[in-house]
């Protein structure tokens, strides 16, 4: 059902944890629906140069938390913002239709902890 | 790595001595039932063999053993088969919120032809009261049907008190017992009960084989129309090395069933007890009427279909009725009936036992299973509470 990818996320998640001290905070998703996302943000000269999350979810909700963290860290704000829940499963070789939607919360987490993070440096 | 499979209540390994005897109905007495030559006398009187067989394991008569396909075909049979040969008396249902989808999705059927249909609330163990049914039965009401034992919480109904009620109402009653029957002693007379299901891969039987206790005398319309086979209540040529080895499991299920039950408790209350000492963990279903080899729980802060995985990576194999790991991506409304809250049914998981499990299983589980929690639940941003809001709003599910 999972690509190897996946269940490689999965199993061995990369960058799991809370930053204590984040510049961005986002959640997403909702408990009674089944996947639930927060993601830390650190953030240096309008770069990302940490990134940690804590999912509540099922194997690909934990393989798109471990990705994503993965995939922004590095980046500038503007780049991160054009990561798409798309972009998210390509990199993991897919998804399977049914949880396109409802556990590939990553890209919102993400935007989310963004406008966190800005709202705080205006 | 050893496969531990506990997950018993979705299928059953068949048992060898079952696999014995359905051998040569597939390629040397693989003849038609239904035909006059030597042949077909041959499988006709192995099938009537399975229906004795069936029948003593419910203490019924042979004659009112229908074989279906599945457990799923007998529900549906009985629902329709009932509600539709009666409908001039009236057109009101009572089921429960326990059913198997196969009953739920009969009873939506019948709704959209124009029956009433009562969906009977039950308590936190998943009982439904008797006295609820009562209750609800109207002069319309022309069948009430309850499940026997419970698949996902292993609940045991109070079937003979409804049984009780219906009798005097004079209204047809039917139990859906494909996890009970086989597994604990089921009794057709004592229960009181019109039209039992029952299906053989629940008792280390073939799947493909179920059956349809009709109590003698009741008028059922068929479901599948054809040829006079089961005295033309459901036509379609037999699947006859499946009905041998219905009868073969049903058999055995009878005759070892004290000793299977021994075992199976024996090792649940293993697992329970060892599953008590993990915090925030509880079990799901009535504690003591329940299946000798069912233990469900609801773990708190993490999601089932994350557990089945790594617990699979293990090579344990359990199952969860959380909404992830459904294909509808909804969480059980069985456990939602129960009052279970959906963030905590997200949690759910349900092992099985089954013959081939051992003490040493049960203690690896217990080791691997306090494992999993551990690991999900330091990914879990419920780690220290549900407190923190999901920010997601309303459910974005798709079906």
């Amino acid at each position: 059902m999972y690509s190897a990818k996946v269940m490689d996320h999965f199993t061995n998640p990369r960058n799991v944890g809370e930053i204590p001290d984040a510049d961005g905070v986002g959640t997403e998703g909702n408990p009674t629906c089944g996947d639930v996302m927060q993601i830390f943000i650190k953030v240096k000269d309008n770069t990302i140069v940490d990134a940690k999350f804590k999912t509540f979810g099922c194997g690909a909700a934990i393989a798109v938390s471990s990705m994503i963290t993965e995939m922004v860290k590095g980046k500038t704000i503007d780049e991160a913002l054009t990561i798409t829940k798309e972009s998210v499963a390509n990199e993991l070789d897919g998804l399977p239709a049914q949880k396109m939607h409802c556990s590939n919360l990553g890209a919102d987490a993400l935007k989310k902890a963004i406008e966190d993070y800005r709202s705080k440096n205006k | 790595m050893r496969k531990r499979y506990f997950d018993h209540v979705a299928t059953n390994p068949l048992d060898s001595r079952v696999f014995d005897a359905m051998m040569p109905y597939f390629r040397e007495d693989f003849g038609n039932p239904l035909s006059l030559y030597a042949l077909g006398t041959k499988a006709k009187e192995a099938i009537e063999n399975a229906r004795a067989q069936a029948a003593s394991l419910i203490n019924s008569k042979s004659s009112e053993i229908i074989f279906t396909s599945s457990g799923a075909e007998a529900n549906n049979f009985a629902l329709r088969g009932i509600a539709l040969a009666r409908q001039n008396e009236g057109k009101h249902v009572i089921v429960s919120k326990m059913e198997h989808h196969s009953i739920l999705n009969s009873a939506r059927f019948l709704e959209k032809m124009g029956f009433v249909v009562t969906f009977l609330p039950v308590d936190k163990y998943g009982i439904i009261d008797p006295d609820m049914v009562k209750k609800s039965i109207t002069k319309e009401t022309t069948l009430i049907s309850v499940i026997h034992a419970s698949s996902e919480v292993g609940t045991i109904e109070p079937i003979k008190e409804i049984g009780r009620i219906a009798k005097e109402k004079g209204i047809i009653f039917h139990t859906d017992a494909v996890a009970a029957a086989g597994n604990i002693p089921v009794d057709v007379k004592d229960l009181g009960v019109d039209l039992l299901s029952m299906a053989a891969h629940q008792f280390y039987g073939p799947k493909g084989a179920g059956a349809l206790y009709v109590r003698e005398g009741l008028r059922i319309v068929p479901l599948i129309y054809g040829g006079i086979q089961e005295n033309g209540r459901r036509a379609g040529t037999e699947n006859v090395p499946a009905i041998v080895g219905m009868g073969r499991a049903a058999e055995l299920a009878k005759d070892e069933m004290a000793d299977r039950t021994e075992q199976m408790t024996k090792l649940r209350n293993k697992l329970i007890k060892g599953v008590s000492d993990i915090e925030n963990i509880y079990l799901t279903g009535h504690p003591k009427n329940r299946l000798p080899a069912h233990a469900s729980f609801t773990v708190e802060f993490i999601e089932g279909e994350a557990m089945l995985l790594l617990l699979a990576a293990k090579g344990i194999y359990a199952a969860s009725g959380s909404a992830c790991s459904s294909k509808a991506l909804k969480a059980s409304p069985v456990l939602l009936s129960m009052g279970v809250p959906s963030n905590l049914a997200q949690g759910s998981i349900v092992f099985t036992l089954g013959a081939g499990n051992t003490e040493e299983d049960i203690d690896y589980l217990l080791s691997e299973f306090q494992q999993v929690i551990k690991r999900l639940r330091e990914m879990s941003p419920y780690s220290k509470g549900w407190g923190m809001k999901g920010e997601g709003g309303e459910c974005t599910v798709q079906k």
